[in-house]
Formats: structure tokens, sequence, C-alpha cells
């Protein structure tokens, strides 16, 4: 503090101490910035303790009693429809998300670690995929299933959504920076083979990382409208995004139906907000570096 | 990350970085490829098969002989250009691509400007409830798409909105947001809603790398909070916000969810409103699969082309200095 007096300009009263003391004009910005990402939260919150007809007629901030109703609602609509979409959701972007960072941790480390014939070629095709938009594959990728008869299947969601060329670079990243080659070589000295080096020595390692390439991965496949709603026409196989976006369809005829879709959004969306505020440490994403910092 | 690594992460020479395998052990020679063969055989699959697919697609054209009966009456042709030139020459899919582009610069430029805004709020010393609003603003990240504009397609409904409610008790009459005046503001919001805590988050993360000291020299000799944002933070951000402007507006190109969810809650949005949303008609509900893929392979091309293009335009002075390692 004692050391801004010795400059010029600087006022020996305040110093540092002026500059670091806070702005309410710019916590204001912060603030209404926050309140505009919280109101549709809140909203749906409040809306969904709100029977059919209250929900047109009292005032939207006006909670009411019907929130358990609602979701026996919801959960008897068409035998428990919705939890099975639940449970699909899960799969597609749970079980998704783990095969694809496993898909990818282990080409990432192979593309970090080993010298060998091809790999720039792999590397230079993975980072042009990571251009390609990834929307525009849906509907190609319907009418290749569908020539094998797959379309309309949990695989025909799943498969596709494991390959990742960003979770690839990622991954390779992660390799790179946290994976010693001095420990590689001592365990390969010892006699260790090239899938104990990966599983027990490298994937431990590269943990921090590969916790961001899933949540980036679960993200990506739990937003992917399109693929599930092209490939899939039973709707005992939707997640949950397709299957409320066909409510909400049924809604226009029948608005008792928005209740239901309505509860449904907040049930789908509690998981989310529990799991992301419990890693939101591990959300700090450096895009043009590629890198993450845990 | 770095309590793992006992050794610093920077290899000193380029090929220190790998594995050598001596001589004669066929296990180290064959292992990558056993790594890579999973990434190979879905990338094949499900990313340069369909590419593929598409491309060939869309130089082909069902012709129909005869009365149009029978197993061969339908028979696939090459076509050439045809459903290229049919493609640019629609007024739908023009009219698509004039209003994504108007979307997309009403959305880009808000979204880039208030994460860019946050973020170095979120940095800046003299601003509190810090953890608080990073998560709030980052908060929408968690909702997907679809889920986001059914939430938002409710509160803009007259019925239900307390905007529309607040108002009306103030006496003023509420212009309908889902009319087709309000609708593409409608639909940025939404985009913008979702979008810009993650970009916020990416750009503050960018922030965070900058040496303290660097400010604090700035700072010492009598810099304000902004200049040192103008002059020093926002200058070291470039490239990230280079890569975030990029990925958004991919993102912006590709919108489809936003639009086709609030579809059934107001009579404004058609069919072909954007052009992802003209291909998935075109594909499955006109089963015109040649016009839909020449359509897709100009939506990636533009995609591909925009976006080299601006990393060309200002990838230069951006990436300086990475380039220079």
């Amino acid at each position: 503090m004692t050391t801004t007096q010795a400059h010029s300009g600087a006022d020996p009263d305040t110093g540092v101490r002026r500059i670091r003391r806070s702005s309410p004009l710019a916590t204001a910005a912060l603030l209404i910035g926050a309140a505009y990402c919280l109101v549709p939260v809140l909203w749906v919150v409040v809306a969904s303790t709100k029977s059919a007809s209250e929900l047109f007629s009292s005032f939207t901030f006006a909670p009411s009693s019907h929130l358990f109703g609602n979701i026996h609602d919801l959960s008897a609509y068409r035998g428990g429809l919705y939890w099975r979409w639940m449970a699909n959701t899960l799969l597609y972007a749970g079980g998704g998300a783990l095969l694809s960072t496993v898909v990818s941790a282990m080409a990432g480390f192979a593309l970090a670690k080993y010298t060998f014939p091809g790999k720039n070629i792999a590397f230079n095709l993975m980072l042009a995929g990571v251009l390609v938009p990834g929307v525009i594959l849906a509907i190609p990728q319907y009418f290749l299933l569908a020539k094998v008869g797959m379309t309309n299947s949990y695989l025909s969601v799943l498969l596709p959504s494991i390959i990742s060329p960003y979770g690839i670079y990622l991954a390779r990243i992660f390799a790179a920076a946290s994976v010693p080659d001095e420990v590689l070589e001592s365990a390969r000295a010892e006699g260790a083979n090239d899938a104990r080096l990966f599983f027990d020595i490298a994937l431990p390692m590269m943990r921090t990382g590969l916790v961001t390439v899933f949540l980036f991965q679960f993200v990506g496949i739990w937003n992917n409208y399109m693929l599930p709603y092209i490939m899939l026409g039973d709707d005992r196989l939707l997640p949950i995004t397709v299957g409320l976006s066909g409510l909400l369809n049924q809604g226009a005829s029948q608005p008792a139906m928005y209740t239901s879709v309505i509860t449904g959004a907040l049930l789908s969306i509690l998981p989310l907000i529990a799991l992301f505020l419990g890693l939101q440490r591990f959300w700090q994403v450096d895009l043009s570096a590629g890198a993450v910092k845990g | 990350m770095t309590t793992t690594a006992p050794a610093p992460p920077i290899t000193v020479a380029p090929s220190a970085g790998r594995i050598n395998p001596p001589p004669g052990r066929w296990r180290g020679a064959g292992a990558p490829y056993l790594f890579l063969a999973p990434a190979i055989v879905l990338f094949t699959a499900f990313l340069a098969a369909p590419i593929g697919y598409t491309i060939y697609l869309s130089f082909r054209a069902s012709k129909v002989s005869g009365l149009g009966l029978g197993l061969n009456a339908r028979r696939e042709v090459w076509a050439g250009l045809a459903n290229y030139r049919q493609a640019l020459g629609d007024p739908d899919f023009l009219a698509s691509v004039r209003r994504v582009g108007l979307y997309g610069l009403i959305l880009v430029p808000t979204m880039m400007g208030l994460a860019l805004l946050f973020a170095l709020l979120l940095d800046s010393k003299r601003t509190r409830a810090k953890s608080f609003t990073r998560i709030a603003i980052f908060l929408p990240y968690a909702v997907p798409a679809v889920i986001a504009s059914l939430l938002w397609g409710f509160l803009y409904l007259p019925d239900v909105s307390p905007f529309v409610y607040l108002l009306q008790k103030a006496g003023i009459n509420s212009p309908d947001i889902l009319s087709s005046g309000g609708i593409i503001f409608a639909v940025a919001n939404i985009a913008l809603w979702g979008g810009t805590g993650f970009n916020m988050i990416v750009l503050y993360t960018s922030l965070k790398t900058i040496p303290a000291d660097l400010s604090e020299a700035a700072m010492i000799d009598g810099a304000s909070e902004v200049q040192i944002a103008l002059r020093i933070k926002i200058p070291m951000v470039m490239p990230s916000l280079v890569m975030t402007f990029i990925f958004s507006m991919i993102a912006t190109l590709q919108v489809f969810a936003e639009p086709n969810t609030l579809k059934p809650l107001t009579n404004t949005i058609s069919s072909t409103w954007t052009p992802l949303m003209k291909v998935y008609r075109d594909a499955f509900i006109r089963n015109d699969i040649y016009s839909a893929a020449a359509t897709s392979v100009i939506i990636a091309l533009a995609t591909i082309a925009l976006s080299f293009g601006l990393l060309k335009f200002v990838g230069r002075r951006a990436f300086n200095q990475e380039s220079g390692r």
C-alpha cells in the first residue's frame, strides 16, 4: 500500500485502496444478470405448484398447493411414461458421456504419448471433425442407420453420441500435460504392458481433465435434441427433451397438459442443476488453449 | 492437475513427449492402434460415412418413369448440380437464411458483449457477490435448449407472462412478443439466456490466466479499471474471444431446437423458419432427401467458410503469441 505513495498521481490517502473499494454500479450489473438468468427457473418452480386453471388465472409468481397433485398426474400419464423418459435420458446422456470419455481418453493417450505411422493423419482428421457442424450429421446418420435397420432403437442415439472429436482433442491435451513420460518409462521398465500403462497409471493421472470431458459430453448429448427427435419413433425410447416437446404439442389442443409439461420440466432440470452446482469447479474452460485448469 | 504432475507439463524437446518402445517389443508397436481403434471405427461410421453419404446424395435425384407404378418406377439418377441450383434458388431457403442472418446479428454481438462484460466484472476487484452471480449466470447452460424454450414460451404467453401482467397493471398495452415482428427477438432471447453464461466462464477462465502483477503495475501507474480492461485484459483474452465468437456463430447457423419447440405456441414460426428446419422438412415431411442433402452441404460449407474466414481475418493478430511458440 505504501509504495503507491511514491508514485506521482496516486492519492496518498487512497492509492490502491481506492481501487479495491467496491463499486455498487458494477455489482448491480452482475446482480441484474443473475436475476435475468434465475427468473425462468424461479417461474417453473412456482408454476409447477399450480393447477391447470390457476396457471392462466392467478398471478404468475403466486405459488399454490398443487405440486404433489401435479407430480402424481405426471407420473400417471400413460403408465409412468415420464419416468421412463428420465431413465432413457440417464442412459443416453450418462452412459453415452461415460463411453465417450473412455473412447476419448484412450485415443487422446495414444495421440499424446506414442509415435506411430499415421499419427498425424489421425490427429488432423479428429481436428477437422471438431469443425463439422454436429447437428447437420443427424439426418445422414438417420438414413445410414435406416439402411441397416437400426433406427428407432437405443443404439441409434447412443452410438453416434460416443464419438467426439472435441473430447479426443481435449483428452490429448490432458494426457500430454498430466502424464509424465518418466513415470510411464519406469513402469514399462518394471514390465507393465500398454494396457496397464493406460488403465492403472495414465487414467488416474488424467482424472481431473476427464471429468471435464465427461461434463462436456453429458451436456452435449443432453442438449442434442435433433438426433433423438429424428431417430426415434417409439415414444417409450425418447429422452426427456423430446418427450416434453411432444407433450407441449399436445397442450396446444388440451391446455390441461401444460401443467404436466411444466412439472416435467422442473423435475428434469433439478438433478442437472444439482450436478452442476456440485461439479462447478470443473467448469473452467480455456477454449483457445484447449486446456482446462483443474 | 498440477498436484499430480511432479514434472512441469511442458516438455523441452518435441521428441521427449513420446514413448519410443524398445525395438523388438511388438506390443508397443500395436498398442496405439488398439487405443485408437474404437475412436476410428466410430469416427468412420458416424462422421465420415454420413458426410460422404450426404455429399453423394446431394448429386442424386429420384426419377419417376412411366406412371410411377411398379418396383422400378422410381430410380435414383445422377443429377449433377441441379439440387444445389434448386436449393440456392428456393425462396423458402433464402428467406430462412436472411432470418438466421438477422437473428445472428441480434444474438451474437449481444451475447458476446454481455459475456465479456460479466467476465470482466467478475474479474474486477470492485464487485461483490461474485460466486453467487457467477453460478446464477452460468446456470442456464445446464438447461437444454428445448426446456429453456418451453419455459420462455410460457413466459411469453400473454395469459401467463408476468411481464404482460405487470405492464397491464401499469396501464400499458404490451407488445405481443410471439407476433411476427417479435418472434425473432423471442427466439434470440432464449439462446442469449442459455449461452451467455458459458461464454462468460470461458472468458473468465482466460482472464484469470493473466498475471496479476500486470494489472497491478498498471494500477500503480494510475490506470483506471476501465483502462486496464480495454488496454490489457481484452487484448490478452482476444484468442478466447475469437473462439467463443466462432462457436456462437456456428451454433447460430444451426438453430433448430428453440424455434421448433416454440412452434406449437405461435403460428408465426413456419416449418422453414431456419435453414435446418427446412432441411428437416424436406427430408422427413416431403421425403426429398436429395434436396435436403444439398441444403445440408450448403449450410456446412457456409459454416466452415465463415469459421475459417473469421479465423483468417482476426487470426494473425489474435493468435500471435501462440504461433510464435
